[in-house]
């Protein structure tokens, strides 16, 4: 019961702050960063969701296979997609924060004003 | 302004808290044992021989979105390559001579290289029998090669020239990756589908397909962050503001 | 193996190996190698996609990738790839709008080493990815792929500060969309153990809806609405498309944000078929982008900005009549639409590789030099902006008149307001550059509002004409949309593809195996004399509006006081809710996701 309220709230919990830490970003590498805090609630929602007690490693032959059960490798598969998609949007927008440093003199999203209306 | 952004978001927060609450509520507890898919791809990694699950729904029932996954670092490698071109007012210069490297780091970088480079070939030789694979020991093999540069043996790097052969590298694993899945639809079997003997479970060679799309990805992930470092620090070490030439 | 068994993946794939293979031998191939290698893949990729239409014209085809295909009743470890005409289609869509684009870049378009011609056979391969998943997180897989693909894209120009800035806008705003439709997945995987879209609806179909199915779909839908910029996801649009290389905004524009409002139909067919209050909530949504766009397109100077708006509005319309009657419609206006908007596109940035700018203050009247090229383009655009309107025989027009034909009475003002009211900002935007029409507006520093001044060239160099390449593309394009108005065949096909796309039920019975439910075959979308009328007014009600906000700088300055100051200041504060702001987007971004939940859950859950 308990690790299923704290699992589901934390994964919820880094979606929003990470969501709130872009809104009130004063730099665009913390932007960037706080990006990737927002996915890594993804990560736990998944593992949460694939997670059962008691379950070992989902390697076949180890441990026993048939034995005892493993947890969900699934999502575990997706996690790993999940953390190529992270490293490679976050190397991306680094990328253009180097850009934008040296077009715009600044990384503050609050001096950014070449784009309105 | 900042203040209607702060009240925007807030309120959006609480609605899709209440929202989250909603959802979890619902789902089954975390722990359960009812995985009905875990149960089935399990089932299926035994019948291709493969040990490490994992393993087997990244490079073979699910390759296709593996393959998605390696396009989109392909992606990103040409994307920041782009990005971070000299643009029509800098220009490359010759790096600064390298800052002296304390004897120690030294040392730890040339000791550390073999290790790494031994690590990072096993993580992806036996991604099908233990945890690991292509994509993890990809970034071990790159780490290697970054090794040099703590060890600040520029003379080293100017011999192995990464910048030269890693994007072309990254592309070619990628491309591969696609060859062997058009393999399968080439001799009958369909796209990604498993052509090479399964082997025994556990063996070193064993589980057909999968052991090839490691080594594949493996290549293709050690270029791509070859390559997307060195951009990143060519970016910082020999491209400056001025006239291209 | 048939058809579809290798058509499908190659349609995916080929693309990526043949980005593969420019971006390996790129920097030895000689440029009209590299120009032909990626333009035939291009046109592949549309000949590929009307095979699969072809194939899947009797029922929707599904092929098991890896050989995993389940045996019935078993639990599926694999990816489907779905075919239905609605998918074929669009990827037709895709090749042709790659093809244009590449073509347009011919030569000229400054590409360092087939980089450009890499990203763009990738952004294809990643939409066509999309298109064609049957599963939700491969879905997600290639949404991504199109995302990292674009935001390059619309940050070419590195030069440009602005360019810069609307990529990483871009950037951060389909990253988050994309996070909250990965918690959706992850919910419903949950909730349902499946991953494959069909089998997740199956699970789901003829129970009550419980608050994790419900959640899940609409953080889903969320993700996707955030690509199709449906209000009040929409703002990275606009600033991506103002910056975007004109080349790419054809592919923006013309089939990437679309896609959005096509993940959404999807979804929610099959997925969702036991929520109705999930229709009724993207009505308004799409009503209210259909509005929201049609009035910031007036007030734009910044051409690329003006169309990009036009763009927000007519996705509206595409998720009003998807999902409220309109179904065998709106595949057909979007096709319409898709040529004509890349025309359009296109033509600017032939302005921007003439005259360095589309700011349509700066270049009042610069088209009239009396170049034949120049006269051939001031043509076309014109054609272009009534086609827009509605005018008959184009596609758009045919689109249009079936939508109103289709959806409730109430909803056609919508329809044929937007449709007016763009085109006439878009016409009125053509005659003050092309033909010097009106007084020349008084040249002021805009600080509310994005010029078009100070663009970087996207070419070599300053053209002193525009090439017979960069005029045959928007005029191909122009063609293709005259062709899906006039060849009965498109509306066959077009209106048969809306209705199964709509069909979840087929879709989740061919995926399952459990035989094949045969829909009712659609009345083809058609010219009938009232939809011929109704154009044709629509045209001529664009073409006064636009005339009268041209003469009405001629009235003097006190006489239109009083309309000014009676919607001035609505205006100006929609405009400047659009601040480029990366932290504003993301405020907006999670308020719209959270309105649109409750008013989905609330009803459903009760």
């Amino acid at each position: 019961m308990t690790l299923t309220v704290v699992a589901w709230t934390v994964a919820g919990w880094l979606v929003l702050v990470g969501a709130l830490g872009i809104v009130r970003s004063r730099d665009l590498v913390h932007t960037v960063v706080a990006l990737s805090v927002a996915q890594s609630g993804t990560y736990v929602l998944l593992i949460a969701a694939g997670f059962q007690r008691g379950a070992t490693v989902p390697i076949l032959g180890a441990g026993g296979a048939g034995s005892s059960p493993v947890v969900d490798p699934l999502v575990q598969a997706m996690v790993l997609t999940d953390i190529v998609v992270s490293a490679t949007v976050t190397a991306l927008l680094l990328a253009l924060t180097i850009q934008i440093a040296k077009r715009h003199g600044t990384v503050d999203p609050d001096e950014l004003r070449a784009l309105r209306g | 302004m900042s203040r209607l952004r702060l009240v925007l978001f807030g309120l959006g927060a609480v609605g899709l808290a209440v929202l989250w609450v909603v959802a979890t509520t619902g789902l089954p507890p975390v722990g359960t044992d009812v995985h009905p898919y875990r149960d089935a791809a399990v089932a299926a990694a035994a019948a291709h021989a493969t040990a490490n699950v994992v393993s087997s729904i990244n490079f073979d029932q699910r390759t296709f979105d593996t393959l998605g996954e390696e396009t989109i670092l392909l992606a990103s490698v040409v994307a920041v390559t782009t990005l971070l071109r000299p643009a029509d007012d800098e220009r490359v210069e010759p790096p600064d001579p390298p800052p002296a490297v304390l004897p120690a780091t030294r040392l730890a970088g040339w000791a550390l290289l073999p290790v790494t480079l031994l690590v990072g070939a096993d993580v992806v030789l036996h991604g099908h029998l233990t945890p690991g694979g292509g994509f993890q020991g990809g970034v071990v093999l790159a780490t290697a090669l970054h090794l040099l540069y703590l060890a600040g043996s520029f003379p080293a790097l100017q011999w192995v020239r990464p910048t030269r052969w890693a994007p072309l590298l990254e592309p070619a694993g990628s491309g591969l990756f696609v060859v062997v899945g058009l393999a399968g639809l080439v001799v009958g079997a369909g796209f990604t589908a498993e052509f090479l003997p399964p082997g025994v479970l556990g063996a070193p060679l064993s589980s057909g397909t999968v052991l090839l799309l490691n080594v594949v990805a493996g290549v293709g992930v050690g270029a791509a962050v070859v390559s997307l470092l060195g951009q990143f620090l060519r970016q910082e070490i020999v491209i400056g503001p001025g006239a291209a030439p | 193996m048939n058809t579809v068994d290798v058509l499908a993946p190659v349609a995916v794939t080929g693309p990526v190996l043949l980005a593969c293979l420019v971006l390996v031998a790129g920097r030895w191939l000689p440029r009209p190698v590299i120009d032909a290698v990626a333009l035939a893949g291009a046109v592949g990729l549309a000949v590929c996609g009307a095979l699969l239409v072809h194939a899947t014209l009797a029922g929707d085809a599904v092929t098991w990738l890896g050989g995993w295909t389940p045996p019935p009743g078993a639990h599926p470890v694999g990816i489907a790839l779905v075919v239905d005409p609605a998918a074929g289609g669009l990827v037709v869509l895709v090749g042709v709008l790659a093809a244009g684009a590449l073509l347009f870049s011919w030569r000229y378009f400054a590409s360092v080493e087939a980089r450009f011609h890499g990203l763009v056979l990738l952004f294809s391969a990643g939409m066509t990815g999309f298109v064609l998943a049957g599963d939700l997180f491969t879905m997600l897989v290639f949404f991504e792929l199109m995302g990292a693909v674009a935001y390059a894209l619309a940050a070419y120009k590195i030069e440009e500060p602005r360019s810069l800035q609307g990529g990483l806008t871009f950037g951060v705003v389909n990253s988050l969309g994309a996070y909250l439709a990965l918690c959706g997945i992850g919910v419903l995987y949950a909730r349902t153990g499946q991953l494959s879209l069909a089998y997740v609806g199956e699970t789901l179909a003829g129970a009550r809806p419980d608050g994790p199915a419900v959640v899940g779909i609409v953080l889903v839908l969320v993700g996707w609405l955030v690509k199709a910029a449906a209000v009040p996801f929409h703002f990275w649009l606009a600033d991506a498309h103002a910056v975007a290389p004109t080349p790419v905004c054809v592919l923006f524009s013309g089939v990437m944000a679309p896609l959005g409002v096509y993940g959404v139909v999807r979804v929610s067919a099959v997925a969702a078929p036991e929520v109705p209050a999930l229709r009724g909530v993207l009505v308004v949504v799409g009503a209210v982008t259909a509005v929201l766009g049609a009035v910031l397109c007036v007030v734009q100077r910044n051409l690329k900005r003006l169309l990009a708006y036009s763009t927000i509005a007519h996705i509206g319309l595409f998720l009003v009549g998807a999902t409220d009657g309109g179904a065998r419609a709106w595949l057909v206006y979007l096709a319409g639409h898709a040529g004509v908007k890349a025309a359009l596109f296109l033509l600017v940035g032939g302005l921007l590789a003439r005259f360095g700018s589309v700011d349509e203050i700066d270049l009042h009247g610069a088209g009239r030099t009396g170049d034949p090229a120049d006269r051939v383009a001031a043509a076309l655009y014109v054609v272009a902006a009534l086609a827009l309107a509605g005018l008959p025989p184009f596609g758009a027009g045919l689109g249009k008149a079936a939508l109103e034909e289709s959806v409730p009475g109430a909803l056609v003002p919508v329809v044929v307001g937007t449709s007016v009211v763009t085109a006439a900002a878009v016409l009125r935007a053509g005659l003050r550059v092309f033909y010097g029409v009106g007084p020349r507006p008084e040249r002021r520093v805009d600080l509310e509002r994005t010029s078009g001044e100070g663009e970087e060239r996207e070419t070599t160099g300053r053209l002193r004409h525009a090439t017979a390449t960069m005029l045959a593309a928007p005029a191909l394009l122009l063609a293709a949309a005259a062709v899906v108005g006039v060849l009965p065949l498109i509306g066959r096909v077009g209106a048969l593809a809306g209705e199964r796309l709509a069909d979840g039920g087929a879709y989740r019975a061919a995926v399952l195996g459990t035989g094949a439910v045969a829909g009712a075959v659609p009345e083809p979308v058609s010219w009938h004399p009232p939809g011929v009328v109704t154009g044709v007014l629509t045209t001529a009600a664009a073409v006064v509006l636009a005339l009268l906000v041209l003469v009405s700088g001629r009235v003097p300055a006190r006489r239109r006081r009083p309309v000014r100051r009676a919607i001035g200041p609505v205006v100006l504060g929609l405009e400047r809710l659009h601040s480029g702001h990366v932290g504003d987007y993301v405020a907006w971004l999670l308020f719209g996701a959270a309105v649109i939940g409750i008013a989905v859950a609330a009803p459903t859950l009760g």
